[in-house]
């Protein structure tokens, strides 16, 4: 049977993982019907596009004992968002950190950052340093603790008919 | 049952969480980068998955560099309808990941999809479902990603 392997193709051999074996881009390689030579070349190409943005392992940030999780969210001038957001994403224990739309009445906020830390008063410390650095520029803020991971899967292609 | 980590195990989930080479033997050159065997290194992460400490060893994608999107979503639920929203909302394979949090805005979840209609259309059908509105909070500016945490 011969059948042209494309690029979904790929993603969906890897989604669920890579192998932790010796070799692991050959087994994938076999999976797909591809030399290791060819996976690899296309692979390169899926990152230079940034398709694929790095091979590596998820932590589970519970386990490491980083318990509390807390999504800071502020309030900042719409032309200052750019200058602020570069540092605020710049501080070592932000892991995340964007510029997104307001929800008006309800949400005032553009600025989230996540803030990641081993206890509640640990992240409200961090979350005061980000305070401190936006000054009075910042008009609110808010800290969204999560207290329950209700799914966790990653991106999952569909199945093609 | 916690279990412990050493100091190797340590280092060595700090280097796997940036990237693997693409090369014939990654976890060889890995180990050669912080003085471990192979064979160390490879029972040393399949430990670290069994226990729970990596949640998936593998490529990040990025939807939006294959034609597809992501979007941040939040709905306030009211709590006597939490679980039944939860399973309606979860149940939506582009639900990649999805987070209870203390706000009245209490269910945050992640929309990946194939192709940027495909947010409006789930989310959309999320509301449908549920009568509840989906707040849609897509990235406008990305200020850095820094993903790692030290273990």
């Amino acid at each position: 049977m011969t059948q042209t392997i494309d690029d979904r193709d790929i993603i969906k051999a890897l989604q669920g993982g890579l192998p932790i074996t010796k070799t692991p881009y050959v087994e994938i390689a076999d999976a797909l019907g591809l030399s290791e030579t060819d996976l690899v070349s296309r692979l390169e190409v899926l990152k230079s596009t940034g398709v694929i943005r790095r091979i590596a392992a998820a932590p589970n940030h519970y386990k490491l004992g980083m318990n509390a999780n807390g999504m800071t969210v502020w309030d900042v001038q719409d032309d200052l968002v750019a200058a602020l957001g570069a540092k605020v994403g710049a501080l070592s224990f932000v892991t995340h950190c964007y510029e997104r739309p307001r929800a008006l009445p309800d949400w005032p906020y553009n600025l989230f950052a996540m803030v990641h830390g081993t206890s509640r008063e640990e992240v409200e410390e961090k979350r005061l340093e980000i305070k401190t650095l936006l000054g009075s520029v910042c008009r609110a803020s808010d800290t969204l603790y999560s207290t329950r991971i209700l799914k966790k899967t990653g991106l999952r292609l569909r199945s093609r008919e | 049952m916690t279990h412990i980590l050493d100091q190797t195990d340590r280092d060595l989930l700090n280097r796997l969480q940036d990237d693997l080479p693409l090369s014939h033997r990654p976890f060889a050159d890995l180990a050669l980068e912080i003085g471990l065997t192979e064979n160390d290194v490879l029972s040393r992460i399949e430990r670290l998955k069994s226990q729970g400490f990596i949640t998936r060893f593998g490529p990040f994608f990025d939807a939006a560099a294959m034609g597809g999107a992501f979007c941040l979503c939040a709905m306030a639920v009211p709590s006597a309808e939490f679980e039944t929203v939860l399973t309606k909302v979860n149940a939506h394979d582009e639900v990649a990941h999805n987070y209870e949090r203390t706000h009245q805005l209490n269910m945050w979840f992640v929309l990946a999809t194939e192709t940027p209609e495909g947010i409006t259309a789930t989310a959309d059908t999320i509301e449908q479902e549920t009568g509840l509105i989906v707040h849609r909070f897509p990235k406008l500016q990305e200020f850095f990603i820094g993903f790692r945490v030290t273990a």
